[in-house]
This record gives structure tokens, sequence and C-alpha cells, in this order.
């Protein structure tokens, strides 16, 4: 019964994991980018969230309503203003500047913030839980894998039901043809980060309820997204989830074995799968 | 007009130049220990030390495009091996430092195996997880202090020199020793039958593969000779540090990211590059220091800037001005001078 309680506590784990990686598949996907500085961004989202909440005093879920717009407008200026000039055949100037990136964020939380770490207080969502066939889950766990579907389901049907989800396929597909076809690349990439960002934004606030953050902590998430992405197979958002909740069981599992073998479980768990399915398990698009 | 008078060649003035100032400057920087001071040779040291970082570091992102963000895992293994090596194998750290250095090229091997599958930036990421799984699993050594990390033993580090500034003079010289070490492989290796393949990939990775350059191979190569002078570079940076710990040991800041804009801000892909950048950084640093996390912004900032606006760094723009290279890589024509011309 433990260990079942191991593993369906990593299943929901792996709705966040699965969170950090939506935006990651999501940008990779249209204009084969991969942002080091994506886990800073989860983190600056979870102290945006800070700010919201002891301001307005408002419940740190509703602070979404702030926080997600404001990470979307962060991303569209992000996308035009600097990550557009790094885009082109070479793989450096995106991967150098995203990390210059990253360090700058990290720093400038540091500088506002202080090293402290904080947490954002959900009042009695925190703790609330339900007993299902004698396993007691806990609610915020449970919202978050509620949303991580809902998530993931939404941007898929934006991917192949929408107009905006065609021009992301078609510049992904062939920037210029898609150029020539009256689409503007520059606002598309532009509108992909800052939807990409959205989701980040969702995913640093649940992170900021669900357990205590500080400015450092950005690398080790960027990590876990990345894990999820790659177990899951590049381009396969419904397979980023698969990866998250791998992550996320071979994690609890190790914890539970041994509470030093926690985060080592999850990294080995990856390394296998790169192992035995260097694709990932559904791969979609070729690396 | 003949094509006698015309032949190809690799070096010149410049070169012959820089080669004459550089053993110059190399014998008074030998001699350091008896014109500088403790501290300015602590700093001195350091900079060697970053200085050979950068330049392995080069060699994989700037001629072999790996794009590594996981260097540390080979600077702590390297630091770790040290400390085990003289504290339970009894080793004398010198031999130590050299054992780190073919334990480095032992362990790369499988982890490149199992990198090599990842490509571009994910390969960046994937060297971020190998280091961070060394990071957790030295971690859990508790011989060697667990997360706590372990100081290395006062009879370990007096077997290295008797007399405390006998043992700072020693440890100057081996940092440039390492640094010398690491830009003289650098260079011989580009100059290499290795290296003209080498060239050719990061000129161009698809007409260098139909000319029967073995690119896998070629990069493989590179991985295991960078990550096996890392682990030596490790070994000496916590023989001066002469404390280690997990954190940092395998820092990624520490050991990469400045690394990192040390050769975005001298040029990538040039043997000068790191040299000028370490200069540079070491500049910044010094007289920015004091601002802590502002200054790591200015540098963040730095780095985007010259990636965007100058992508082949400080040296790139003196070259693109004067047509200069110190480190003769490169062929020329020039016409011979010729008295029946």
């Amino acid at each position: 019964m433990e260990w079942l309680n191991s593993v369906v506590q990593g299943t929901l784990l792996g709705g966040l994991y699965a969170l950090f990686a939506a935006g990651l598949s999501l940008i990779f996907g249209v204009m084969r980018l991969v942002n080091i500085a994506h886990g800073d961004l989860i983190v600056l989202a979870a102290y945006l969230g800070l700010t919201v909440t002891s301001a307005t005093g408002l419940h740190p879920l509703l602070a979404m309503v702030l926080v997600v717009p404001a990470m979307a407008a962060i991303g569209y200026a992000l996308q035009r203003g600097v990550l557009n000039q790094t885009l082109g055949d070479d793989l450096l100037p995106p991967l150098l500047v995203t990390f210059g990136l990253s360090v700058i964020i990290q720093n400038a939380l540091l500088e506002v913030y202080s090293a402290d770490p904080q947490k954002m207080n959900a009042g009695a969502l925190e703790t609330a839980s339900v007993s299902v066939g004698g396993l007691a889950l806990g609610v915020l766990p449970l919202l978050t894998f509620a949303i991580a579907v809902a998530v993931i389901a939404g941007l898929q049907f934006t991917f192949y039901r929408t107009a905006l989800g065609r021009a992301f396929r078609a510049v992904s597909d062939n920037q210029d043809i898609a150029q020539l076809m009256g689409l503007n690349r520059r606002h598309i990439f532009g509108l992909a980060m800052a939807l990409a960002l959205a989701v980040t934004a969702v995913a640093g606030i649940l992170l900021g309820i669900r357990t205590s953050f500080d400015p450092s902590i950005g690398g080790g998430r960027l990590i876990f997204g990345f894990e999820a992405v790659i177990i899951g197979g590049l381009g396969n958002l419904w397979g980023t989830l698969v990866g998250g909740v791998i992550l996320g069981v071979a994690q609890t599992v190790g914890a539970k074995i041994d509470p030093g073998w926690q985060l080592l479980s999850g990294h080995i768990a990856f390394l296998l799968i790169l192992v035995v399915r260097p694709n990932g398990l559904f791969p979609r698009v070729s690396g | 007009m003949t094509y006698k008078n015309y032949h190809v060649t690799r070096t010149s003035q410049a070169a012959r130049i820089a080669a004459i100032v550089g053993a110059v400057v190399l014998i008074i920087l030998i001699a350091a220990p008896w014109w500088a001071g403790r501290a300015d040779l602590r700093l001195m040291g350091e900079l060697f030390l970053y200085l050979a970082l950068a330049s392995l570091w080069n060699l994989m992102a700037g001629y072999a495009g790996l794009v590594s963000v996981g260097q540390q895992a080979y600077v702590g293994f390297g630091g770790y091996m040290l400390f085990a090596l003289t504290m339970f194998g009894g080793l004398h750290p010198t031999v130590a430092i050299i054992a780190a250095g073919g334990l480095g090229a032992l362990i790369s091997i499988p982890v490149a195996a199992l990198i090599f599958r990842l490509r571009g930036a994910y390969f960046a990421i994937g060297t971020w997880v190998m280091a961070e799984v060394f990071r957790l699993s030295f971690a859990q050594v508790s011989t060697l202090g667990g997360g706590s990390g372990t100081s290395l033993p006062v009879k370990i580090v007096k077997s290295l020199a008797s007399g405390r500034s006998a043992r700072e003079s020693l440890s100057y010289w081996m940092a440039l020793g390492a640094a010398v070490l690491v830009v003289a492989a650098v260079y011989l290796f580009l100059r290499s039958r290795n290296g003209l393949a080498l060239t050719a990939i990061r000129d161009n990775e698809l007409a260098a593969g139909s000319l029967g350059i073995d690119i896998w191979r070629t990069k493989f190569l590179v991985y295991i000779v960078a990550s096996a002078l890392t682990a030596m570079i490790g070994a000496l940076i916590f023989l001066q540090k002469l404390r280690i710990s997990p954190d940092a040991a395998f820092s990624v800041n520490d050991w990469t990211a400045f690394v990192i804009f040390i050769v975005v801000i001298g040029g990538i892909g040039t043997v000068e590059g790191p040299i000028i950048g370490t200069l540079v950084y070491f500049a910044l640093r010094e007289t920015l220091a004091d601002l802590g996390t502002i200054y790591l912004m200015v540098l963040g900032l730095v780095a985007i800037v010259v990636m965007l606006r100058a992508p082949k760094g400080v040296w790139g723009l003196i070259r693109a001005r004067f047509d200069l290279q110190l480190f003769p890589l490169g062929h020329r024509v020039v016409r011979t001078p010729d008295k029946g011309d």
C-alpha cells in the first residue's frame, strides 16, 4: 500500500513536471529554440505570484489572473526584443543568449527578493486531502494534475484546431514559405513565446504553493522539464505528460527507498530511457 | 604575373613576434614567485586555471560544436579524485592529479556514449544532467564527507612541499604549467590531422562528412581529451582550495557559466579568444566584484550583447580589423620577394 501511495503521489507530482516541460516543448516545436532560462522564468513567475499575493491579499490561484498575462507579455517582449535575433542555423547564439539571460534573471531575483526561501500561502488548500480507496490524496496535487491535463489539452487544441496553431505549425515546417504566405514569423514566434510563458506562469504559481523556492532553483526545474520532454519524445505534448509522470514516479519511489536518492533516481530513470529509446517513448519530430 | 612569385605560408611576421613576446612573458611569469606578492600569486594561479578551462571549453564548443553546460562534472570529478586518491590511495598529490586525468578520460567514455545520443541544444542540457548525477552521487559518498564535504588532511598538504611559501610557489607553477600545457595541446591538436578534420567539421559538418571525415569519432575524441584535461584542472583547483563539497565542486556558475562568458567575450573558435577573454573577465571581476549580484548581471548582459552584436568576440573584432593570427593555424598566400620580379 505504501508503494502504491508513492506511485500515486509521483504521478500527481508528474503533473507539475509536465507543466514545467510544456512551455519548453512548445517553443522547441515552433522555433527549435531551447531556452536555458526556462527554469529561471518559472521561478520568476513564482516570485511575481508572491508579490501579487502579498500586495493585494489575493489567493495564489487567483493571482494567476495577473501573473499569467504579465508573463505572456514578458515572453512576447523577450522574443521580439532579443531572442528573434538569435534564430538561424547556428546553434550557439540562442543557447548562449538564453544562458546569459538565466544568469541575469537569477541575480536580479537575488537582488530584489534576497536568497531566503519563500513560499506562497494558499490557506486550507495546502493541507486539504480526500480519501480515495484508502489513500489520502492532497487536493493541491490533484488540482495540479488536473490543471496539467487541461493545459496540455488546451495546447493540443490550439495547435491542431485553431488558426494560431496552423500558423505555429507552418513556421515550424518551413519559415521561409510561411513568410511568403503572409505570416510574419517574428510575430508568430513572439506569440509562441507568450503562450509558453503563460504556461510557465501557471507552473511557477503551482510550484510556489507546493514548496518553498529561492532564486537558485531554476536550473533544477529546467532539468526536470527537459527530462520530461525527452522521455516523452520530442514534439509530443501528451508524451510530455507521460514523461513528467515517469519522472515524478521515479523520484517518489526513489525517495521511498532512501531519501537521498530522490533526485538521483529521477535522473537515472531518464538516462535508462535514453539508453533504451534515444528518441523518447513517443517521438513526433526528430531532434 | 607568374605563379612562382607567390607561395603559401602558415606563419607570419605577427606570429613570429607573438611567439617571441609570448616566450618573454612566460619567463617573467615563471619568475613570478620572486617578484609578486602572495595575493597576486594566488590571483594569477586562479587566472591560469580559468584560462585552461576556457581553452578546453572553446575546443569543444568552438571547434567540435559540442556545446556543454556540464563541464563542471569533470572539474568536480577531478577534485574528488584528488581527495580520494591522496586520502585513501596514499598517492602523492602530483601523481594523484595525473591519475585524476586518466580516470576522467575513463569515466567520460560511457558518459559520451550516452549523451552523444542527444543533439544540439539538448546535448547541452544532457551534459548538465550528467553533472547533476555526478554531484548527487558524490554527495552519497559518506567517506568523502557526503553532502557537506571534506578538507584535505594537513599531512597531505605538507607532503607537497615543506613551508608555506614553497607550497604556494609550487601551486602557482602547477597552475601556470597546466595553462601552458592546455593551450599548447589545443594548438598542436588543431595543427594535427585530427585538428584539420575538426576545423572542417566546424566550417561545414555536411561537407566534412562527405569528404570522408568520421564526425562522430572526431567529436568523441575531442570530448574525451577535453574531459580528461578538465579533470586534471579540477584536481589542481581543489588542491589550491584544500576543501571540497559537492555544491562547490559541481557548481554550474563557477565552472561553466564564467568559462562560457570568458570564451564568448574573448572570441569563440579561436585559440587567442580564451586568452583575451580571461584577461577581460579578471579585469571586470577585480573592478566590479564588490557589486555582488549586479556584477553578475553585468557579466550576463555583456555576454548577450557580444553574442548578438559581435559574435566572434573581442579577438574577432581585432582580427577583422588587422588580419592577425598569433597562433599560426590558417594558411595564407604571400608574394615571394624576388629580384627578377
